[in-house]
């Protein structure tokens, strides 16, 4: 028997995504004006996104974006997988206490307080080694594969933490030895949470306006330091069209990695 | 000649806790061996150790001569069969099979042809393709079986090998375990807490309990003769009766609790010595009167179940003693029949064993 949703949780249920999606849906709409006043609707228009592919400023940081993205989301997720394994896998171990605080500890700190310190350490090293000579892509790369290594740590932990362990004890028992185990049996069983946590670094580097306004340079702004100094202008539908085009590279990624897990569960 | 494989005083340490307790025994080749004994007596502990999965505290496993203990699991003439049997779920049936043998780099043919003979060995002709997911549990636990074998183990050890299966599939299973074990003649030990499974498959059974190994006999003498109480508790239904050693009357031994026994044993006693006499159900004969044997006395009867090939009585004799006794039917049983409420019971003096106390 189905019971229906009382009609007061469904009515919250449509306001609260109508207050998240809306705005977005507004946003989308306006994006293809074909007036340059936001507010103001003169029929429909894709006049904006022609205009995005001559705009360099935007291209130039696009690029610099899915660059940034790509290598510190790779980073993140070799690094969240080694973190993972020694969690996992290895019950004690010495400092197994600082090494989960460590891991954990970026996941709730503020945005503000790693980004500066981020910078901080940067400087630092400059006057001390010379190394970065000032800031640019390499170093919002390294801030940013350091903040979604621990978000690859917890989404990866989770699915090895499922994984029967009696897999990788059988497979040794069957004569394979470690670095074959590992490819063999324990990297396919858990590659979905691996792709899944590649496409969590990507998209919160993709997203990210705080720490990168820390430690970019002169040279090296990302998507949203160029959106956020042009909206500070005044908003252009210009705008409008590249948020959409975001929206959406993020929700295919996020469907994409969401299809990848129910996948997995589905098969247990 | 050495033995085939030798155990000797393993010794097992978690901390504190002594998981193993200085356990030693031989196998002959071709034996199928069970470890019998309750959760936590420290057989998946031992069986982990031959494997090679744990180090041992103390002792030595040696196999056909050779020291197994600085072997790597993956270079040990061992395999093993897991509980959940820890198939491999993203291969299919023939690369699970396979796996170990590409391991031994063998060439591909030979791999191939080894696999299909595996899979006709455990009945699953045409199954290779297919993944584990898509199996049932009797064909997944062959599949286990198969890749277990493939590397034509010295010694292959199965924990719990039939515990996920159904009654019905499991005494199936059961023979067919036997028979390919017969077939091939490979060492096999098996763990297992449940004593009907160690009963009908071994040749030898290891008792178990608090990590001592504490009896070793075939299934036989486990039944008839146990040593000790705990083993004549835990295998087989079995009821107590304190007594005290009173005086030697040929042939019989006179031994008094709630009520006197006669006891035939060629064991020698201390007059006053007090002693456990133990009795299986099937060993006390239940008549609603008195047939002037040895060993008779009046009952009153508490509890009875039906089993369909008998009848599991629970009574009371004199001075509180409780008794289980079974009753095979040997001709069909009435349903409407009413049960009795007292009765006599007799047992020979040949069928009790005596244990320490």
């Amino acid at each position: 028997m189905r019971r229906d949703v009382p009609l007061l949780i469904k009515a919250l249920g449509i306001a609260g995504f109508g207050i998240l999606y809306i705005p977005v849906m507004i946003m989308i709409i306006y994006s293809f004006n074909s007036s340059k006043l936001v507010a103001v609707w003169a029929g429909f228009s894709t006049k904006w996104y022609k205009e995005l592919w001559t705009d360099d400023i935007l291209l130039t940081a696009l690029y610099k974006s899915l660059l940034i993205g790509v290598s510190s989301a790779t980073i993140s997720t070799v690094f969240g997988l080694l973190i993972a394994i020694a969690f996992v896998r290895f019950s004690v171990f010495k400092g197994r206490l600082i090494l989960s605080l460590v891991a954990s500890a970026p996941l709730v700190m503020p945005e503000a307080v790693t980004g500066l310190s981020m910078l901080l350490l940067f400087i630092a090293m400059e006057i001390s080694f010379g190394w970065p000579s000032g800031r640019g892509v390499d170093t919002i790369m390294i801030a940013h594969a350091t903040f979604g290594m621990c978000f690859a740590a917890v989404v990866i932990q989770t699915r090895l933490r499922d994984m029967d362990k009696y897999l990788e004890e059988a497979a040794r028992d069957l004569g394979g030895r470690q670095p074959f185990v590992f490819l063999s049996i324990t990297l396919p069983l858990i590659l979905p949470s691996i792709i899944a946590a590649w496409l969590l670094s990507f998209t919160l580097s993709f997203d990210d306006l705080v720490i990168a306004s820390f430690v970019s340079g002169p040279g090296s702004s990302t998507l949203p330091i160029v959106i956020f100094s042009k909206i500070r202008l005044g908003v252009s539908p210009e705008i409008n069209a590249i948020a959409t085009l975001m929206i959406l590279t993020i929700s295919i990624l996020v469907l994409f990695g969401s299809i990848l897990i129910l996948k997995r569960e589905d098969k247990k | 000649m050495a033995p085939f494989i030798r155990i000797q005083n393993i010794s097992k340490k978690y901390g504190k806790l002594l998981a193993v307790d200085n356990v030693s025994f031989d196998l002959e080749k071709g034996e199928l061996f069970s470890l019998l004994g309750p959760s936590g007596c420290g057989k998946t502990t031992l069986l982990r150790i031959l494997a090679g999965f744990e180090l041992t505290t103390e002792g030595y496993v040696e196999i056909d001569g050779q020291d197994m203990v600085d072997v790597d699991p993956a270079d040990r003439p061992v395999n093993i069969m897991f509980q959940n049997y820890a198939l491999f779920p993203h291969m299919s049936v023939s690369n699970n099979i396979g796996y170990g043998l590409k391991r031994a780099s063998l060439p591909d043919n030979e791999i191939k042809s080894r696999v299909s003979e595996l899979l006709e060995l455990v009945h699953l002709n045409g199954m290779g393709e297919r993944k584990p997911s898509t199996l049932s549990g009797g064909q997944r636990q062959r599949v286990a079986l198969a890749r277990a074998l493939a590397r034509r183990p010295k010694l292959l050890l199965l924990d719990e090998p039939l515990a996920a299966l159904d009654k019905k599939l499991r005494s199936e299973t059961q023979f067919e375990l036997c028979k390919i074990q017969e077939q091939l003649g490979t060492t096999f030990v098996v763990v297992t807490h449940d004593q009907e499974e160690a009963m009908t498959l071994s040749t030898r059974i290891g008792v178990m309990n608090n990590g001592k190994l504490v009896q070793v006999g075939t299934p036989n003498e486990i039944y008839e003769q146990p040593q000790t109480t705990f083993v004549a508790d835990f295998v087989g239904e079995i009821s107590f009766i304190e007594v005290t050693v009173k005086e030697q009357k040929e042939p019989y031994w006179l031994m008094q609790g709630a009520v006197p026994i006669h006891v035939s044993t060629g064991a020698k006693f201390r007059i006053n010595q007090k002693v456990n006499l133990a009795l299986r159900p099937e060993k006390i004969s239940l008549t609603s009167k008195p047939t002037g044997k040895i060993n008779e006395f009046p009952v009153e009867i508490t509890d009875w179940a039906f089993y369909g090939a008998g009848t599991q009585y629970r009574v009371v004799g004199p001075g509180g003693i409780n008794l289980k006794l079974y009753e095979s039917h040997n001709l069909p049983s009435k349903s409407n029949a009413r049960q009795p409420e007292t009765g006599f019971i007799n047992f020979s003096p040949d069928s009790i064993i005596i244990l320490e106390r």
